[in-house]
């Protein structure tokens, strides 16, 4: 492609709207306007000169930011469906046909479509996926196709621009000035004072602040892209560790997830809010919804196994206790254990004692550890009781069998053999909780004494080493962000013009009302011509209605 | 520790009050005026703001003196972030009229901090203990940075009313003057809101019912207004209350439903008697109030809040509340309700800017852009609070 001669000698790039140097109107289009378009300062970007193959459409569909800010609609608006009813991940059941069942008891046939839409998943499915992908390369690209042309243009602008460009800037006024070049000079003096950074050419100033804001966007764009980075390193193994266990208090057990680590749990609490301490300020509170949780905390022993210790061997050193409470994690070795969840009062085992139906005499009493049910307890008076079935949850019999819907003791029942001296063959007994089933009449029954029971923490395992290229990209995010919009760019050109007359334009991105304030200030030391902000009709009209 | 309480509870009168005040006298300013230059510089607009500003630390005194009373940071509850918000509201307006220097703004923002204030003081006041989730210095840094952000982002809406007032032609059936009705209408529809519920609050209506919830387990409820909607196979604990019209099903949270309908209907009564009285939309009242408002400005002002409100509302809203989710959930994010509302109103905001600065969105679109935004930002503050209900709801 040719480059563009510009009247002024400077060769700009094919595309090239303004001349890079001297600021002429080079398009049609641009000469035909009244105020010019300054985004970009008319610089050649790519998108908008290829047009031609394939990759050029491609790129100019992604670096369109029309295109852009549909795709963050379009983000925002599948978001926002998502929260419609719970997502999946909130619902109490998991397989897909209890799912269906959940959505369609409870929100009848738009459920029913939530659900087969897929819905109920969002943010798991392909298509937001794709959304975001989608967003991610319309951030690189429109911010490429942008940020070289708009360096390059700025670092060629020449103090002394043409007065086509002076003309068809928003802010522009000329006018004759008694004495121009010392109104240059004063003009120079002030700007000086307020901070910009003054070029002169050839009776030409061209004051500028605050450049460095322009890079904004570029900057919290690239931050925006190194969390998106970050998200996308989770998929990788051993970068994510995302585990749950259930650790009973007095259990040892490895931790899911971290390989070579063990955790005890020596106790679980929760505590509620009394009144007591609570003192009358929260009292009202406390009548009102009844109580409210003050703690939950689990105390951990952490063990580590030994580093020497033979593959597959037991040997472990302690490492640290710590009490796991909401928002203190434990935190080793790159991993963090949070407190999540609990239940209360699990039987840890139970007590029984063995007696004679008749007199209630007793043969003594012998305890059920729950986690592991033995087989014979020997009993005063040469009485033993044989434990010859255990089902953990008891759910009623089937096909003549007992059974237990789960191994967690909700609610055990036994099958005891039950011999004394006096029936040597034994008797036999189904215990339940509140229940004895007998075969035949027995003279003796184990009767229940009393339960110890355990609390249980519910506790999930973290490691993720993506979290500080997250940080380093939320920072770099709002370092961007706050560049961009705490400053603005500001540049204030003042020239003579032909036969003594002065020239004034000014442009900034954004912030107008603080930059007609310096040119204010500027004009009045300087005594500048009057220039007028174009697109500021109320002014206009007043002023109008003024003269009336 | 209860004298400190009584003494921030009055505290907040005052500065409702200052802020009642201190519109008049903005109104005042309008009035009076006649440039531009003599609107500036009034002395109504100086009274006004002074008064503002009295207002604005009588109103931190509530909120340090409360803060001392519990020894947590007042942001925990319904009543308190939203009273917050309307604090944090007339601070934002104070900072960009000490940038701008007018008293359009202040004639518009005041009241909407009013009328939060006022929404918030229909919600439970007591001084509630924090939950173990709740029991973090990140609840002082996450919140305040974000009531902060989203109150100047608020401004940016309040800007770009006084816009649309001004310029939309009101004389005649459009679009957009059906929709700048129907903000006013929403405004309303909070008073009746606040006036319904002060009203069945002074008569100390109460019902009582156990219904069935969604997951099958009976619960108790109390209603405050005559109980339009009954609760999932509800039965009436106070037998004199009257009998609801129609039984809800479980998903329906039949009492807010309830609240809801008495508001809207309250609401609506209020607007039919104003236009009833003047015949004429109710946007025409306001509109002599923005006339003396310099739209470039306005438009200035309604792009810069949403510039200075962005990074801080991003700060607060996403990245120090995404760090404290992963100190007490266990993830940085989840995908709850309120934080996918979060991350809306900053994805909304982004659009707002990318228009803005490459598509020459300016005027009257971007004033409309604010007026959404502004909307967003309160259904996830009441909405999503009180209907969608997931981890954030303490209310």
């Amino acid at each position: 492609m040719s480059k563009i001669k510009c009247k002024c000698g400077h060769e700009n790039p094919f595309g090239t709207v303004l001349c890079e140097k001297c600021g002429r109107p080079l398009t049609e289009e641009a000469k035909q306007s009244e105020v010019v378009d300054m985004r970009y300062e008319g610089s050649a970007r790519r998108s908008q000169t290829y047009k031609r193959s394939i990759i050029d459409k491609i790129w100019n569909f992604f670096s369109s930011v029309k295109i852009g800010v549909s795709i963050i609609i379009a983000v925002l608006a599948t978001s926002a469906i998502g929260t419609l009813f719970p997502q999946k991940f909130y619902v109490p059941v998991q397989t897909p046909e209890d799912l269906l069942a959940y959505y369609e008891r409870l929100y009848g046939f738009i459920g029913t479509l939530y659900y087969k839409l897929g819905f109920y998943d969002m943010y798991n499915s392909w298509w937001f996926k794709v959304l975001i992908g989608m967003l991610g390369t319309s951030i690189i690209i429109a911010s490429v196709d942008r940020v070289f042309p708009l360096y390059k243009s700025l670092k060629r602008q020449r103090t002394k621009r043409h007065p086509s460009f002076m003309k068809r800037q928003r802010i522009y006024g000329e006018g004759t000035a008694l004495t121009p070049d010392l109104s240059l000079e004063k003009a120079e003096e002030k700007l000086k004072e307020m901070k910009y950074n003054v070029k002169k050419e050839d009776g030409a100033v061209l004051a500028e602040k605050n450049r460095f804001s322009r890079w904004g966007p570029y900057v919290n764009h690239t931050g925006l892209i190194i969390f998106l980075f970050g998200i996308l390193l989770r998929g990788i193994p051993g970068f994510y560790v995302d585990d749950t266990m259930w650790i009973r208090e007095g259990e040892l057990r490895s931790i899911p997830g971290a390989p070579d680590y063990y955790l005890k749990s020596n106790q679980f609490i929760m505590e509620m809010y009394t009144k007591e301490e609570a003192d009358e300020v929260f009292g009202k509170a406390l009548d009102r919804v009844g109580s409210i949780v003050k703690n939950y905390q689990t105390d951990v022993s952490l063990y580590k196994k030994k580093e020497d210790g033979l593959p597959g061997s037991t040997d472990m050193e302690f490492v640290k206790d710590y009490s796991i409470i909401v928002n203190k994690p434990l935190k080793f070795d790159g991993y963090n254990i949070f407190q999540m969840d609990y239940r209360l009062n699990e039987l840890k085992s139970m007590k029984m004692k063995l007696i004679e139906k008749e007199t209630g005499d007793s043969f003594g009493e012998f305890t059920i550890d729950l986690d592991d049910p033995k087989g014979v307890y020997e009993l005063e008076n040469g009485a033993t009781v044989n434990l010859i079935g255990y089902y953990a949850d008891y759910a009623g019999v089937e096909n003549g069998e007992p059974v237990s819907k789960s191994p967690v003791p909700n609610n055990p029942a036994f099958i005891f053999d039950m011999r004394t001296p006096e029936k040597p063959q034994g008797e036999k007994s189904f215990v339940a909780i509140q229940q004895t089933l007998e075969t035949e009449e027995n003279a003796y029954q184990v009767k229940f004494v009393s339960a110890d029971t355990r609390h249980i923490s519910g506790l999930t395992i973290r490691k993720d080493k993506t979290l500080y290229i997250l940080l380093l990209g939320g920072i770099i995010f709002m370092i961007g962000v706050i560049q961009g919009s705490y400053w603005n760019h500001r540049r204030i050109w003042v020239q003579k013009g032909n036969d003594g007359n002065l020239l004034v334009a000014a442009h900034t991105n954004k912030n107008w009302f603080s930059l007609k304030k310096e040119l204010e200030s500027v004009k009045d030391y300087a005594g500048l011509p009057k220039y007028v902000d174009r697109r500021d009709t109320d002014i206009e009209s007043e002023q109008e209605e003024g003269e009336k | 520790m209860m004298e400190l309480a009584d003494l921030s509870a009055n505290l907040l009168l005052v500065s409702f009050i200052a802020y009642l005040v201190a519109t008049a006298f903005f109104g005042g300013a309008i009035k009076k005026a006649s440039s531009e230059t003599t609107y500036k510089k009034s002395r109504w607009g100086q009274i006004g703001i002074t008064i503002t500003v009295i207002g604005f630390i009588s109103n931190l005194g509530y909120f340090i003196t409360r803060w001392m009373a519990s020894g947590h940071i007042p942001l925990s509850n319904m009543f308190e972030f939203t009273a917050a918000f309307g604090m944090m509201l007339v601070g934002a307006f104070i900072l960009l009229f000490y940038l701008y220097r007018t008293p359009s703004l202040g004639l518009f923002a005041l009241p909407i901090a009013i009328i939060m204030i006022a929404y918030a003081s229909m919600f439970p006041k007591d001084i509630t203990p924090l939950i173990p989730a709740l029991q973090s210095h990140w609840l002082v840094i996450h919140v305040i940075t974000t009531v902060i952000g989203e109150a100047i982002l608020v401004i940016s809406a309040v800007a770009g009313l006084v816009y649309l007032l001004k310029n939309v032609d009101l004389t005649k059936p459009s679009r957009e003057r059906f929709w700048l009705e129907a903000v006013m209408i929403a405004l309303v529809l909070v008073i009746g809101f606040v006036v319904s519920s002060t009203t069945f609050k002074l008569t100390g209506y109460e019902a009582h019912f156990t219904y069935i919830d969604k997951e099958d387990k009976p619960k108790d409820i109390e209603y405050n207004y005559p109980p339009l909607f009954g609760m999932n196979e509800y039965e009436a604990q106070t037998p004199e209350a009257m009998t609801p019209w129609i039984e809800m099903p479980a998903i329906v949270n039949a009492k807010t439903l309830t609240t809801f309908v008495w508001s809207v209907a309250t609401g609506i009564v209020l607007y039919l008697l104003l236009r009833l009285s003047i015949r004429r939309p109710v946007a025409t009242l306001l509109k002599p109030f923005a006339k003396k408002a310099n739209s470039q400005l306005m438009d200035e002002i309604g792009y810069r809040a949403v510039l200075i409100g962005f990074p801080v509302f991003t700060l607060g809203a996403l990245i120090f509340a995404m760090i404290w989710a992963h100190e007490a959930w266990s993830r940085f994010w989840g995908w709850d309700p309120k934080e996918v509302w979060a991350l809306i109103s900053w994805l909304f905001y982004a659009a707002f800017l990318h228009l803005r600065l490459s598509q020459g969105w300016e005027g009257k679109k971007s004033a409309w852009l604010a007026v959404i935004g502004f909307i967003i930002i309160m259904f996830n503050l009441i909405a999503v609070n009180l209907i969608i209900a997931g981890l954030h709801s303490y209310a």
